[in-house]
């Protein structure tokens, strides 16, 4: 344990002394801010349609989970798709291309050791990112009377919906020394799987169970509704476990390789 | 956990490394004694960063093992590291942290508690000369200070065995000396392999020689030895007089010669380099033959073949010796040339 914490320290340093995680952070934060007054307009929109049709008068209170918060947090989501493959993009591909991946290796660490470091580096950095979400919402709950339960529930699914994000930015950056090349197929990989239950309509009946069990997207929409199932949850740990089994067995099969 | 070995530190026994069809070491066996310098010797490609690379753990062997610290390297990994300092060839600096970030770092991963942390980060800083650099970014310094921030992480847990991969590359004279000398004053306490291209290096730092080509060894032995034993014949340089005739005929029919190399006219004067089976000495018959055609001897010494000189002829013989396989069935008996890079 304490060198998985040597090593997601290391990692967290790197991420903050470079601009990533300045320019990750802050440009998060710009477009969850566009979103967030997007999603406030269109709340004020509902309201003063409530208004008008109801009562009459001003505009009446609706339900802020509702009309904000749910689809303010499934904007959120789709920022992280964009986002999260270039934090782990770097995670083995730069150690490779640079060499310093030797260093860890001829340490004595274990591979796993190694992996669930930067794991924890990139969850932590991602965890940054979420923080600054906090403050948005702190403000809602300053001006309007929103439910807690389901943002709790709304950001236990975006962290753990992350934490698969990242098990397999990291799975590809263990197979490749370049960077882009580590990103771009990261980002393929999570939008087909974010899209995967589109053709579970044009299939068959055990096609599309499997097609919409596996999608990501799906997994996600009863957290934001304030649901934790576990059904739901076992998904998401198994989907990142999974990432870095098959990472710690992509490092071992590099090490074959040379 | 099992130590192997007994206090053998570092054994390596028909290591075999393949990448595919390319057979990159191929069934290296050698021993370090503790204590000792090994110098690591080879042209590129030979396969000497590849046997560092297993020795260290980074890669795994294909076949035979390999016993560094009296553990070995693949079964009991953590072990071995644990007991190893390693300089790679490119030194693993991670650019955006200062060198004392790095060293502290490296501290870390190698089970340093926090409290002797700091000390080891001093002490490694201070063998290698680079305190000056402590708060500088590892991104921005010299290569000279690169490698000896790289030398400063491979002794800074203070281990039983130090692999450097061609430690003195990059710096400068004066540094060079200094890293000599901090690697010959590591021996002792610690067992080297160093690896290198500069072959005085070899000479004046280590106690023992592997000399590697194509991924197997061609030679092992002390400096000394490998200069002797491997010069394979006798060498003499021999300047004559002749007024001008051609007398490498004569010489050749000299008993005991074996080939006359090089010669070259200047003027009516002659230099040769006269070579004779090994432990015969043609000195006298070659003053005598001189002397009865009545040339004039102008020069005449042993000519003793440096290390490079060696290293050209393990390493090159290599390349013909396919070559020189076929005509041994027609019976040719010693007319093979062993040496063709020397000749320039």
């Amino acid at each position: 344990m304490r060198n998985v914490l040597a090593i997601a320290q290391k990692e967290l340093q790197q991420y903050f002394v470079s601009p990533i995680a300045y320019v990750v952070v802050g440009l998060f934060a710009v477009l969850f801010g566009y979103f967030y007054v997007a999603s406030l307009s269109i709340l004020l929109q509902v309201s003063m349609q409530a208004g008008m049709f109801g009562m009459g008068g001003g505009p009446q209170a609706v339900n802020i989970n509702e009309f904000m918060v749910r689809p303010l947090l499934s904007n959120t989501a789709v920022i992280l798709l964009f986002f999260l493959p270039f934090l782990t993009a770097r995670a083995y591909a730069e150690e490779k291309r640079s060499g310093t991946i030797e260093l860890l290796m001829t340490s004595p660490l274990t591979d796993l050791q190694i992996i669930l470091g930067k794991f924890l580096g990139v969850l932590t950095l991602f965890a940054v990112m979420l923080g600054v979400t906090t403050i948005h919402m702190g403000i809602l709950f300053w001006y309007g009377e929103p439910e807690l339960g389901p943002i709790l529930t709304g950001y236990l699914g975006l962290g753990l919906m992350g934490a698969s994000f990242i098990s397999v930015g990291l799975l590809v950056s263990s197979a490749t020394r370049n960077q882009i090349v580590a990103g771009v197929i990261t980002f393929a990989v999570l939008l087909l799987f974010w899209v995967m239950s589109w053709m579970a309509d044009s299939t068959g009946p055990t096609m599309r169970s499997a097609l919409t069990y596996l999608s990501i997207l799906e997994h996600f929409d009863d957290f934001s509704k304030g649901i934790i199932d576990t059904k739901h949850v076992v998904y998401y740990l198994s989907f990142i476990t999974f990432g870095i089994f098959l990472t710690a067995k992509s490092v071992d099969s590099e090490r074959w390789r040379g | 956990m099992e130590q192997l070995g007994g206090n053998l530190v570092i054994d390596v026994q028909q290591l075999t490394k393949r990448y595919g069809p390319i057979v990159a070491v191929n069934d290296v066996s050698f021993r370090v004694e503790p204590g000792q310098i090994l110098g690591f010797l080879g042209p590129n490609g030979a396969g000497k960063t590849t046997t560092m690379r297993v020795l260290t753990g980074y890669i795994p062997p294909t076949n035979g093992r390999a016993i560094v610290a009296g553990f070995d390297v693949f079964e009991q990994a953590v072990e071995a590291k644990r007991r190893t300092g390693y300089l790679p060839e490119t030194p693993p600096l991670y650019p955006e942290m200062t060198v004392r970030e790095y060293l502290t770092f490296v501290a870390r991963i190698n089970a340093i508690g926090s409290n002797q942390r700091r000390p080891r980060v001093d002490l490694a800083m201070d063998r290698t000369s680079i305190g000056d650099m402590a708060n500088r970014h590892c991104g921005k310094l010299s290569k000279g200070y690169r490698q000896r921030v790289g030398l400063a992480q491979a002794i800074l847990h203070n281990p039983d065995v130090l692999i450097l991969d061609e430690p003195t590359a990059g710096l400068d004279p004066k540094q060079i000396i200094e890293t000599r000398e901090l690697i010959k004053g590591l021996a002792g306490d610690h067992t080297i392999i160093l690896s290198t291209h500069i072959l005085p290096e070899v000479a004046q730092t280590c106690e023992r020689v592997v000399i590697i080509n194509k991924g197997c060894v061609v030679a092992e032995d002390t400096p000394i030895n490998l200069t002797n034993r491997l010069k394979g014949s006798e060498t003499i340089y021999l300047e004559i007089d002749t007024g001008g005739a051609d007398p490498t005929a004569d010489l050749e029919s000299v008993p005991g010669v074996t080939r006359i190399a090089s010669g070259t006219d200047n003027g009516g004067e002659w230099s040769f380099d006269v070579e004779s089976a090994e432990g015969t000495d043609v000195r006298r018959e070659l003053v005598h033959a001189v002397v009865s055609k009545g040339w004039g001897l102008l020069e005449m010494r042993p000519v003793r073949l440096s290390l490079e000189e060696i290293f050209l002829q393990l390493t090159t013989e290599e390349d013909e010796q396919p070559d020189e396989r076929k005509p041994s069935t027609e019976g040719g008996t010693e007319e093979v040339e062993p040496v063709e890079a020397t000749d320039a």
